[in-house]
This record gives C-alpha cells, sequence and structure tokens, in this order.
C-alpha cells in the first residue's frame, strides 16, 4: 500500500499538536470550568477577585458624617435626608487624602432633576415641589435662594 | 469627548424613535462579507466535488480551478472577522478556549479542518505536477526558478513515487476528501447561518431555517463566481488566440464551455429555487403567525427595506437571473450578467439578514438606520466601511494569482491533461 | 478488502483519534471543584426595582457611570432610565436621553411637546442587567470570557474578550455594549466590587426614593427578599427564557 497517502496526515496532526503545545503557554492555567456547567461558567477563575479589587469610588453619608457631622445633621432633619451627600458632591473616593475639595455641581440642571414640573398623572414626581424652568428666576442658580443641605432654610 | 473615546458603531448608526441607550448597529458590513465569503468557499468546493465524486465530465476543466479558487478564498473568509473584532490580537482564542455553546467558537475548529481537507486534496490532485517540476526545473538558473524549485520540494512533502499505483491511489484519496470536504463545507457555511439562526433576541434571525438558506445561497453564489471567474479567463484567452490569428483553438476553446456553462448552470437553478423556496416560506410564515415582532418587522421589510428585499435580492437577485438562464439561446454575455445579478443577490440577502436584523431596535418601538462609512477617517471607519469590504473582495483574486503560480489551475488550451 | 478502503479507515480512525484529542484537552470539569462552587451559593443576587417610586431624576445613571468608569459623556451606559408617556388617543412614547443620565426635565419627547392634560399616565422604568438564571449572552460567547459567578452575577474577563459583539447582539434587553476605550463587552454587574464587601450598588446607594433595592435571594430575612417572594412582582421579556432576576413592582403592560 502506498504510504504516501498518510503525509498530509502526518502535517495535519503536527498544525493540531501546535495548537496543543500553544495552549499550554497562552491559556491561564486558572481557565475551565467553576461550576456546575460548561455553558455558564467556563472562565479564568482569577477574573472574579480582579472584579472584587475594582477600586470603590462612592462612599456614603455615613462616611461623609465621620467629618462633617453637622451638616449631615441638618440634611437628616430636612426633606432632603435621603438624597447622597455624593449625587450633588460627587464620589468621594479617597476624600480628602487626594482630592482635598469635591467639586460640587451648582449647576440649576441637578436641582432640576427632581424638581422641574413635568405634571405626570400617578406619578412619584407629582408629590414633589416643581417650577417650570423658564418661569422661575432663570440664569440665577437655585443654591443662590435654597439651601440644598435643608431645602427648607434660605442659602447658606 | 477625547477622540479614543468613540462608541462603536456610533458612526453609522442613526436611530429613529425609541432605541435603547446600548443598541448600535455593532454588526456592520464585515459582518455582511464574512458569510459572503465563507458561502463562495463552500460553493467553489461543492462545484469541484461534483466533478471529483460523481464524475460530472464535463465540468472537469472547471473543477480543477474551482477547487484552487476555493483555497484562495478560505483566508479571505477569515479577514473580515479580523476587521470586525475589537480585539484583533486575541484572535486565536476560539482555538485555544473554544466555548463549544457558542457557535463562533465552531469557528476555529471547522475553518482548520476544512482548510487541511481543500490542501489535502490539492495535493493529491497535484502532486504528480510537483514531482514533474523537480525534473523540469532542475539545474534550472534564476532566483524565481530556484524559489519555485525549493517549494516544490517541500510541497511533494516527500512522496516522489509516480507510478501508476501511486497516481491511482492519489486519485481515489482525492475523491475521497472531496467526498468528505462536501458535508464539511456544508458545515462550515451552515454554522454561519446557525449564528444567526439560534439569537432568540433578533425576531428577524430566530429562525431554524436560517442554517439552511445559508447554505442552499452559500453554494449558489460559490457556483456563480466560479463560473464567472472561469468564463472571463476563457473569453480572454480566447480573446489573445484570435489576436495571434489561432481561430481554430479559438473555437474549440468556446466550444468546451457551453458544455461545462450549461452543466452548472443546471445544478445553479437548482441550489437557487431552494434558496428562495425557503425564504419565501420564513417570510410567509411570519406573517401568518404575526408574532409580537410581527409588526415592526413588517414595517421595516415592506417600508425601509422594502427596495433592498423584493426589488434588489427577490427580483435582480433572484427573478431575472433565473429567466435569462433559462431562456433559448443562452450567449456568453447573457450569462455573464445572469452570474453577476446572482451574485449581487447573495450579497443582498447577506446583507438583509444582518443589517436588517438590526433596523429595528429590541424595543420594537424604533429604527436603526444603517449609514456605511465610504471615506475612512479613521481606523474604524476604513475597517468597518467600504474599503475595508473592497480590501476583503479585492484579496482572493490576489491570492489566487500568487497561488496559481504554483499551482496552476487554467488550461490554455481544453483536452490536454 | 482493497489496499484502498483499508488505508481509507486507517485514515478515518487516525483523524478520528486526533480530533478526539483536542475536544478532550480542552474542557475539565473537576468534580471537586462543582461541589466547591455549588456550596459557596449562599448567597444569589437580585434586584427589585418600583416603578411607582421612581420620579426620572436619573442620579442613578450618573453615579453608575462614575462608579464604574464608563466615559461620561459616552453614548452608553450599564443602566438607564426610560419614561413612558402614554396619551389619551392610545400612542404610547417613549425615550432615554442618554439613558436618563440627565433626569428627564421637559415634556418634550421623541421631539413631540405633549400637553399634560392629553396623558392617560406616565411612568419612569430603570432598567440594569437582569444577571439570568440562563444568560443567552453567556451561552455565545465563543471563548468564554463572560460567565456567570456561584452568587449568580454575570462577569466579563476584560483580558480575554475579543470584541466580536455575539453576547450584545445575544442579549434580549440591550444591556450590554462595547466599553468605549477598552474595546471589550461591558455591562451592569450589580457593582459586583461593592456588594462583595457589604455596599450597595452605586446606583441603589444613590436613588432617594428607594426605587432599587438589592437581594439574596438565599436569605430568607432579606427584606427585599420577602417582597419579591410574597408580593406581586413582574420580570421582563420572560418569553426569552433567560430567568432574569430583576423584579419590577408596578410594571405596566407598555413597557418594552
Amino acid at each position: 500500500m502506498k504510504r504516501h497517502v498518510l503525509h498530509p496526515l502526518w502535517v495535519a496532526i503536527g498544525l493540531v499538536g501546535l495548537i496543543l503545545l500553544a495552549r499550554v503557554f497562552m491559556v491561564p492555567d486558572d481557565f475551565g470550568v467553576h461550576g456546575p456547567s460548561f455553558t455558564y461558567n467556563y472562565y479564568r477563575l482569577s477574573n472574579v477577585q480582579e472584579w472584587k479589587n475594582f477600586p470603590v469610588k462612592y462612599r456614603g453619608k455615613e462616611s461623609c458624617a465621620e467629618c462633617h457631622a453637622n451638616k449631615v445633621r441638618t440634611n437628616r432633619r430636612s426633606p432632603h435626608k435621603r438624597i447622597e451627600c455624593e449625587n450633588c458632591h460627587g464620589p468621594a473616593g479617597n476624600h480628602p487624602d487626594d482630592l482635598e475639595f469635591l467639586p460640587t455641581n451648582e449647576d440649576r440642571s441637578l436641582c432640576l432633576r427632581c424638581h422641574a414640573s413635568l405634571e405626570y398623572p400617578n406619578n412619584a414626581r407629582s408629590d414633589l415641589p416643581a417650577i417650570v424652568d423658564r418661569h422661575h428666576k432663570r440664569r440665577r442658580a437655585c443654591v443662590d435662594c435654597h439651601n440644598p443641605h435643608d431645602p427648607r432654610e434660605d442659602a447658606e | 469627548m477625547n477622540q479614543e473615546v468613540i462608541v462603536h458603531g456610533i458612526e453609522w448608526t442613526v436611530k429613529e424613535l425609541f432605541v435603547y441607550p446600548n443598541e448600535y448597529i455593532y454588526w456592520s458590513i464585515q459582518i455582511v462579507m464574512y458569510p459572503y465569503m465563507t458561502g463562495l468557499v463552500a460553493g467553489a468546493f461543492v462545484l469541484s466535488s461534483l466533478y471529483h465524486v460523481f464524475g460530472q465530465e464535463q465540468l472537469k476543466d472547471i473543477a480543477r480551478f474551482s477547487l484552487v479558487f476555493s483555497l484562495a478564498l478560505l483566508p479571505v473568509a477569515a479577514l473580515p472577522l479580523l476587521l470586525h473584532l475589537q480585539q484583533p490580537t486575541r484572535a486565536m482564542e476560539p482555538l485555544l478556549t473554544p466555548h463549544f455553546t457558542s457557535a463562533i467558537s465552531a469557528f476555529g475548529i471547522v475553518f482548520t479542518t476544512y482548510a487541511l481537507i481543500v490542501l489535502s486534496e490539492i495535493w493529491f490532485v497535484y502532486r504528480e505536477f510537483f514531482v514533474n517540476q523537480l525534473s523540469v526545473l532542475e539545474g534550472a538558473r534564476g532566483f524565481w526558478n530556484r524559489l519555485r524549485l525549493g517549494v516544490y520540494k517541500v510541497l511533494t512533502l516527500g512522496a516522489r513515487d509516480v507510478s501508476e499505483e501511486a497516481l491511482a491511489v492519489d486519485h481515489k484519496a482525492a475523491k475521497i476528501l472531496a467526498g468528505i470536504g462536501i458535508p464539511v463545507a456544508c458545515f462550515l457555511h451552515g454554522y454561519a447561518g446557525f449564528i444567526f439562526g439560534s439569537v432568540k433576541a433578533n425576531a428577524l434571525w430566530m429562525s431554524p431555517l436560517m442554517p439552511v438558506i445559508f447554505i442552499m445561497s452559500a453554494v449558489v453564489s460559490g457556483i456563480a463566481l466560479c463560473m464567472l471567474t472561469y468564463i472571463v479567463i476563457m473569453e480572454w484567452q480566447a480573446f489573445r488566440l484570435r489576436r495571434t490569428g489561432s481561430t481554430v483553438e479559438a473555437g474549440r476553446v468556446k466550444g468546451a464551455e457551453s458544455e461545462i456553462i450549461s452543466q452548472a448552470a443546471r445544478y445553479l437553478l437548482g441550489f437557487l429555487v431552494a434558496a428562495i423556496s425557503l425564504e419565501l416560506l420564513d417570510l410567509i410564515f411570519r406573517g401568518y403567525t404575526a408574532m409580537k415582532s410581527w409588526d415592526i418587522l413588517r414595517s421595516v421589510m415592506y417600508g425601509k427595506d422594502f427596495v433592498n428585499i423584493f426589488v434588489l435580492q427577490y427580483t435582480l437577485g433572484n427573478l431575472v437571473p433565473f429567466i435569462l438562464l433559462l431562456l433559448p439561446g443562452r450567449t456568453v454575455r447573457r450569462t455573464v450578467l445572469a452570474l453577476l445579478l446572482v451574485l449581487f443577490g447573495v450579497f443582498m440577502m447577506r446583507w438583509n439578514v444582518v443589517i436588517g436584523g438590526q433596523a429595528f431596535s429590541l424595543s420594537f418601538s424604533g429604527y436603526m438606520h444603517y449609514h456605511m462609512p465610504v471615506f475612512p477617517h479613521s481606523l474604524e471607519t476604513f475597517k468597518e466601511g467600504l474599503f475595508g469590504a473592497l480590501t476583503v473582495a479585492a484579496t482572493p483574486f490576489v491570492l489566487f494569482w500568487l497561488i496559481n503560480k504554483f499551482v496552476p489551475s487554467l488550461r490554455r488550451v481544453p483536452g490536454e491533461t | 478488502m482493497s489496499c484502498s478502503r483499508r488505508q481509507f479507515l486507517k485514515d478515518a480512525v487516525g483523524s478520528g483519534l486526533v480530533a478526539a484529542l483536542p475536544a478532550s484537552a480542552f474542557v475539565f470539569i473537576s468534580s471537586d471543584e462543582a461541589k466547591a462552587a455549588l456550596a459557596e451559593t449562599k448567597v444569589r443576587w437580585a434586584f427589585l426595582v418600583d416603578t411607582t417610586k421612581c420620579t426620572g431624576c436619573g442620579f442613578c445613571v450618573a453615579a453608575c457611570k462614575n462608579e464604574n468608569e464608563i466615559p461620561y459623556d459616552a453614548p452608553v451606559t450599564r443602566t438607564w432610565v426610560e419614561r413612558y408617556v402614554v396619551t389619551k388617543d392610545g400612542v404610547t412614547h417613549a425615550d432615554s436621553p442618554m439613558g436618563g443620565r440627565d433626569g428627564f426635565t421637559e415634556n418634550v419627547i421623541q421631539g413631540q411637546e405633549i400637553e399634560p392634560e392629553d396623558i392617560d399616565k406616565a411612568f419612569f422604568v430603570p432598567k440594569l442587567c437582569n444577571q439570568c438564571d440562563n444568560p443567552a449572552c453567556v451561552q455565545v460567547c465563543p471563548v468564554g470570557a463572560t460567565y456567570q459567578t456561584p452568587d449568580g452575577v454575570v462577569l466579563i474577563d476584560r483580558e480575554w474578550c475579543i470584541g466580536c459583539g455575539y453576547c450584545i447582539m445575544a442579549c434580549p434587553y440591550g444591556v450590554r455594549f462595547f466599553h468605549p476605550e477598552k474595546k471589550v463587552a461591558d455591562k451592569c454587574n450589580f457593582c459586583y466590587h461593592r456588594i462583595s464587601k457589604g455596599l450597595q450598588p452605586a446606583c441603589v446607594q444613590s436613588c432617594a426614593f428607594g426605587a432599587r433595592r438589592i437581594a439574596n435571594l438565599r436569605d430568607p430575612d432579606d427584606p427585599v427578599t420577602k417582597i419579591i417572594t410574597t408580593e406581586r412582582v413582574a420580570v421582563l421579556k420572560d418569553e426569552y427564557g433567560t430567568k432574569p432576576n430583576v423584579f419590577y413592582i408596578g410594571l405596566d403592560e407598555n413597557v418594552r
């Protein structure tokens, strides 16, 4: 029988061997099935910890209270008590270590998110005091007159 | 906004009415090119196999050519994917960690298997030629001749026996590979259809018919391209022969052609009818069952995409070439026109599936309009624009020209062995 | 049996073995690992959205962008808020400008000004990744770059994603997108880095109205879990069989 017929097969096997060899070097060791199914649990295991290590930016009002206790106390007695400080002041991150002052957003557009009148029936929006933007003190910042920490008070 | 921070897809997508914020046309012209090119590969191979396996003698000339052309098309099939991937340097990963629940993971394995089959079959068909070239080029001078000698030495893979027995084994092996190759070619293209047909989230793509429709139209496009290229080349050669005054040979070239063309055209028409029947069946079913997505699909298919689907694809791309190929008194010119229209029709089918499937939002309440980038102003608008597509379209011809220098597949005068 | 047929069979068996080798080498399931993974499932994360409380302020979208480093001005977002206005003529108008990042401050929707007296109902619907039990996006990833953790969150491996976009096409909810800078797929992961430390996701924390809450379905004492299991809740697009884990109170039939 003519053996030369097998020569292309050897080339093919060689190629497959190369791919398997490449796999040893190029695929991370922890890549595999880490769970009940190949369909949903085939991955590189160390990626999970990588995501857990992703830096946290928003710290929350409790964290602000550690230094800014008075402001937080005022705020907690007001209708704005459930608004996070960082919604307007931006994420605290490592503040004050690498960011001494947080860039506070004092633009009208921030307040209008909740307080622009939309007149929607049966909507939680309608429970909020609202203005029509173009009719109410255009060109002024809301904080010029209103205290965002306690909106019942006048501006600070 | 920083120039680097461009949302992929935003430059060629225009949203209309209510579209989810993250929706863009992510799969654009290169994803249209990819099934088109793999379809040509599969079709060219099937045409070649019609001779090798089923002994259709009239197809002998075109079979050798389409086999080599299918090799030239093969790397080009991978090119649109490389141009599309957001991380092309990781393109080997489907071979390294294939997640077999994904249709796309089949790509690495099927593509490699199919490449090996085509290469092996070409090897068996041309082995005698390679070995003969060794003695023809021995002692020849000049860089090009020495290069060719070196290449042929490698290509023989050490099998230099050209006895009657050995050649008979070659023919047998080529026949077996051609036979195995047909289902693999079908799989190569069927899986591309499965990629779309299995996406339940897409109301237009989701259909069990999709893999079959893709295979049928792939074979159509492959046969059409091989016929077309073959006609062009043979007509060109006949034209050159006529210019030098060899009228007799020119006559023989034309004569041999028309039998080949008739036979190939018969197969082409068969697959064409199959493809269009399935597509119409799909459309009729959708309209009849009128699922939740039917309203938006109807407005896309009968509205903004009406010309693309019914005029360009169904009429110009299917009906007109069908008539042209069946009418008596078929001329070469009419055949060429029909083949060009068929190729255009199959392209439009890919376009209407890929782009059409992204023409409506997942909300079923909005549309996305595709504006293919024409003149590139960035790497992305080149890769995923007209010029990227043209690069992909032109490459097989360049590759074929190169491969043909070592593996000649065109004959000067038919009848020569 | 003739020579060539024998040869053919030898070739077929040889190539079969060759094909089996890579197939077996690629996949391994260690039963110990599988058991350990299942034991970890004392946590199964889920989410509760109360559309009756959402005012469309959009602070959640802004917070998410900042927390998860999604370029603020890029029109892609891990979570978004949709506005629906159903007018008396039976037309449902819907929009989500920049995903609701800047809130909704005008009564102009899809370029049309709507008079309040023409409105039958109007509401806001926050959306985010449903962290499905049967995530279609994970099923279609060709390389294993996206996956489901034992606690039910679907994550994306940024180092391994090839950027093919198949997962984005496969998600029926449209939550996935290409990260404009990282050039890989991205989506909401319930702020996995926060919930793993006992913090709330950024969107939950920033919501002043309590419209967004996270839950652990395996904890019978979790107050949010109690709502999900004892009150009437709905999910989006359950016809796709994905088994989503974001539950909605007040989900209207007009929601797309």
